[in-house]
C-alpha cells in the first residue's frame, strides 16, 4: 500500500502588498500590540481573494487559502493553474523557502526543489564546485556526491563547461546542470516549478523521462507547468489552483480537461469581459469545446463539438443571422472556417439568448493548440467579432483508424482519402 | 487513523507560530555544506586581486604603525609591552570581531538570491562566515607571531611560556560566539527595516575605541574604566594580550562577563533568527 509522504493540512499564506516603509511599521506595531494581549492576529480577516486583475482594498491578499491535500509515495502529482494562482507559493512553501500564515505541512523524507532556473548555483564557482555545494544544500555528504559526479556530469550534457565558472553558463546550461544535480541526489521527492521551460525539446524530453523514472522508483514528483502536454504525459494526479484555492483535485486527464474548458488554456470560456469589435447589438456570451465521446482530451479524428452561447437584448422575426467560427493553428495560420452561409442554412434565433452548436463528425486537426476566432452578423452586419476567444489543445488520435500519427512536428491537417492504381 | 497519528514525519511546518526551536542535529547534518561555503569566500576574496592574500597582512600592519605614530603623538604608553607587538595583538582579536560582524550582520538580505531558491538551515550561511573569518584571522596570529619572535630574537625581549596561553582557544571560541550572536541579531533586526544596517557600519568602528585596542585598559580610569569594560570584547584582547606578555593580571571576572554576554547574544539571536528566518522571502 502506499504511503503518505505530503500531508498538507489548513494551508494559507497572505501576503502584504504596496512596499515596505513606515506604513507598515504601524501595521507591525498594532498586530505586536494584539499578540501581546493574546489577541489574534487582526490583519489574517482581512485579505482578499488572490484575483490578479482587479484593484483591492485592503492591501492584503490570500495567495493561499485552506490548502488541504496529500501526496502519496511515488506519484507524480502536477499543480496547474493560471498566473498568479498561487502555485509557486505553494512550492515555495513545501520547500520551505517561505513559511505558510496559518496551517501546517508534514513531509516524510528529504525535499530536493527546483525553483525557477539556476538553483542555489553560485556564480564564481565552476559547475563542477556548484554540484557539490547543491548536493550540501540537499544534505548530502561529500562521499554521496562523489559517487554520483559522473552520472551528473552526464546526464546535463555540459561535459566542457563543468570546469567553467558558472557566471559564463548559458541560461539552458544552468537548467540542465540544476535538473541534474537534483534529480540524481537521493532526495526522496523532487519539487520542481517551471524549470523546464528554459530547456531545449530534447532535454525537456529527457526530463520528463527521468522524472517519470523517478515516480516508478518510488520517489515522489511534484511538477508545475503550463505546459498541459507535459503534465498529462507525467502526472497521474493534478491539483488545479484557482485564486489561491484548490478548485479540483483528481485524474490528471479529468482535471486538464476541467482547466482546458474553463480556462481555455490563457483565457475564460466566457466571453463577457473580452476585447472585442462590432457593432454589439447581439454578443457571444460563452464558448464550450468537447468530444463527443466521453473523453478527457480532444484527439485527432474524434467527434468534436463547439457550442457558441449568445445573448442580445432585442431581435426581430425576420432577422437573419450567420455565426462563423475560424480556427488558427499556434503559428497563427488559418487552417478551417466554419459558417452557416457555406451549409447554405440560415439562422434565424427565437429566444434572447441561447446556443448554437457546431459538429465536426471527424476532426482533422493533428496534435497541437488551436485558437478559436468568433463572427457573428446579423442581417449582413458585423455584430460581434472576437480574435482568440478561446484556445484549445489536441492530443494525437487515432485519425485513420489503425494507430498511425503524422509525424512528431509535422503541422498540417488530416484529411480523408483513397489511393487508386 | 490511530496509526497516522504516531506516524514519524521528517519535517513538520506550522505557521503562525513562533517557539523557540532549535535543530542542532540538522546543523551537524549540514555540516559539510558550512565548510564548502567557507571555502568559497576564502577561495573568492583572492579573486581578481594581483596581491591576493597578502591584503590579509597589509591592513594590520598598515594600522599597526599608524597606531604607533598616533600614541607617540598622544602620549599613550604600552609599556613594557613593546607597541608593534601590543597593537598587532589587538588588531588581531578587533580585526576578527569586525570582519565577522559586518559579514554576518547582512546575512539576510546578501543571501536573498540563494535562501529564495533553496532551502538549507539559514544559521548556515553566518557560521560559515564565522569560520572563514577564523582562517583570516589565523593568517594576522601568524603575523603577530611573526613579529613576537623576531622581538624575542633580535630585540632581547623577555618571553615565557604561561599556562595561559593554552585558553587562547576558549578566548577565540568565546569571540566568535559574541560576533555570531550580534551579528544574526543585527541581520533579524534589518531584514524589514533597513535603518539599523546604517547605524553598523561605522558603529563598529566607534565602538573600537571603547576597547583597548589603541590604549591599554590601565589608561582608562575612574568610571571610563567601566565604560570599556561594559564592551564584551575588552575581556577578550585583556587577556589575550596577559597571555603572552603577563602584564597585570589574568582577568578570570573579565571572562566570565565575556562568557555570560556571549550566551545571551546567542539565544537572544537564536531565537530572532529563527523566527525571521521561516518568513524573510516575503519582507526582504
Amino acid at each position: 500500500m502506499s504511503k503518505e509522504v505530503i500531508k498538507i493540512e489548513n494551508l494559507s499564506k497572505q501576503y502584504r502588498l504596496g512596499v515596505i516603509g513606515t506604513g507598515t511599521l504601524s501595521h507591525d506595531l498594532n498586530r505586536w500590540w494584539h499578540k501581546t494581549r493574546g489577541k489574534p492576529d487582526p490583519y489574517l480577516r482581512l485579505g482578499e481573494e488572490n484575483k490578479r486583475d482587479t484593484p483591492g482594498t485592503t492591501g492584503y491578499v490570500w495567495a493561499l487559502r485552506n490548502i488541504n491535500f496529500s501526496v502519496n509515495q511515488g506519484d507524480t502529482l502536477g499543480i496547474i493553474g493560471k498566473n498568479g494562482a498561487g502555485k509557486s507559493t505553494l512550492l515555495k512553501i513545501l520547500s520551505r523557502v517561505t513559511g505558510p500564515t496559518t496551517g501546517s505541512f508534514k513531509v516524510k523524507g528529504r525535499i530536493a526543489s527546483l525553483l525557477e532556473v539556476g538553483t542555489g548555483f553560485h556564480q564564481e564557482l565552476t559547475g563542477r564546485e556548484n554540484i557539490f555545494v547543491n548536493g550540501a544544500i540537499l544534505g548530502m555528504t561529500k562521499t554521496e556526491i562523489k559517487k554520483k559526479l559522473d552520472e551528473i556530469i552526464e546526464f546535463s550534457g555540459i561535459e566542457r563547461y563543468i570546469d567553467t565558472p558558472a557566471k559564463r553558463y548559458s541560461s539552458g546550461m544552468y537548467v540542465r546542470l540544476a535538473f541534474a544535480v537534483a534529480a540524481h541526489l537521493e532526495a526522496e521527492i523532487l519539487i520542481a516549478d517551471e524549470v523546464l521551460a528554459v530547456g531545449d525539446a530534447e532535454f525537456q524530453k529527457k526530463c520528463l523521462g527521468k522524472m517519470k523514472d523517478m515516480g516508478q522508483a518510488g520517489r515522489t514528483v511534484i511538477f508545475v507547468s503550463h505546459n498541459m502536454a507535459a503534465v498529462k504525459q507525467l502526472c497521474s494526479q493534478c491539483v488545479w489552483i484557482n485564486r489561491g484555492e484548490i478548485d479540483s483535485i483528481g485524474a490528471t486527464d479529468d482535471i486538464i480537461l476541467n482547466y482546458t474548458k474553463m480556462s481555455g488554456g490563457n483565457k475564460e470560456n466566457s466571453l463577457v469581459d473580452i476585447k472585442r469589435k462590432g457593432i454589439g447589438e447581439i454578443k457571444f456570451s460563452k464558448i464550450d469545446v468537447y468530444p463527443v465521446n466521453e473523453g478527457a482530451v480532444i484527439k485527432s479524428g474524434d467527434g468534436i463539438k463547439f457550442e457558441v452561447y449568445y445573448d442580445t437584448l432585442r431581435m426581430k422575426e425576420e432577422d437573419n443571422y450567420d455565426f462563423v467560427i475560424g480556427i488558427w493553428n499556434s503559428a497563427g495560420t488559418p487552417l478551417l472556417m466554419m459558417t452557416n452561409m457555406y451549409l447554405n442554412q440560415t439562422i434565424k434565433l427565437t429566444k434572447l439568448s441561447g446556443k448554437i452548436i457546431f459538429s465536426i463528425d471527424k476532426l482533422p486537426l493533428n496534435k497541437g493548440t488551436y485558437t478559436i476566432n468568433l463572427r457573428l452578423l446579423k442581417n449582413g452586419l458585423e455584430m460581434d467579432f472576437i480574435e482568440e476567444a478561446y484556445c484549445f489543445e489536441v492530443e494525437n488520435g487515432n485519425y485513420f483508424n489503425h494507430n498511425v500519427f503524422y509525424p512528431e512536428h509535422y503541422q498540417g491537417i488530416y484529411t480523408n482519402f483513397t489511393i487508386s492504381q | 487513523m490511530q496509526e497516522k497519528d504516531t506516524e514519524h514525519w521528517d519535517i513538520v511546518v506550522e505557521g503562525g507560530k513562533s517557539k523557540f526551536s532549535f535543530d542542532f542535529k540538522e546543523i551537524w547534518q549540514y555540516r559539510d555544506l558550512i565548510t564548502l561555503f567557507a571555502k568559497r569566500d576564502i577561495a573568492t576574496v583572492y579573486n581578481q586581486t594581483i596581491l591576493g592574500p597578502v591584503w590579509f597582512f597589509i591592513q594590520p600592519l598598515l594600522t599597526s604603525i599608524l597606531f604607533i605614530f598616533f600614541s607617540s603623538v598622544a602620549k599613550i604608553k604600552t609599556d613594557p609591552i613593546p607597541g608593534m607587538l601590543f597593537y598587532l595583538s589587538g588588531l588581531c582579536i578587533w580585526g576578527y570581531f569586525t570582519s565577522c560582524i559586518n559579514n554576518t550582520s547582512n546575512t539576510f538580505i546578501a543571501n536573498a538570491q540563494i535562501f529564495g531558491k533553496v532551502y538549507f538551515p539559514r544559521i548556515v550561511m553566518p557560521v560559515s562566515k564565522i569560520l572563514s573569518g577564523l582562517f583570516i584571522f589565523t593568517a594576522q596570529f601568524a603575523l603577530f607571531l611573526l613579529f613576537l619572535l623576531f622581538w624575542i630574537f633580535f630585540k632581547g625581549f623577555q618571553f615565557h611560556f604561561s599556562p595561559y596561553l593554552l585558553l587562547i582557544p576558549y578566548l577565540l571560541f568565546v569571540l566568535a560566539g559574541i560576533s555570531l550572536g550580534l551579528g544574526i541579531i543585527i541581520s533579524s533586526l534589518t531584514t524589514k527595516y533597513r535603518d539599523l544596517s546604517f547605524l553598523v557600519a561605522f558603529g563598529v568602528q566607534l565602538l573600537q575605541f571603547l576597547a583597548p585596542v589603541m590604549y591599554p585598559l590601565s589608561m582608562a580610569t575612574g568610571k571610563k574604566h567601566y565604560v570599556v569594560l561594559a564592551n564584551p570584547i575588552t575581556g577578550i584582547i585583556e587577556n589575550f594580550r596577559f597571555a603572552f606578555f603577563q602584564v597585570g593580571s589574568f582577568h578570570w571576572k573579565y571572562l566570565a562577563y565575556s562568557t555570560g554576554f556571549m550566551f545571551v547574544c546567542l539565544f537572544v539571536g537564536l531565537l530572532m533568527f529563527n523566527r525571521i528566518a521561516k518568513n524573510f522571502m516575503d519582507t526582504v
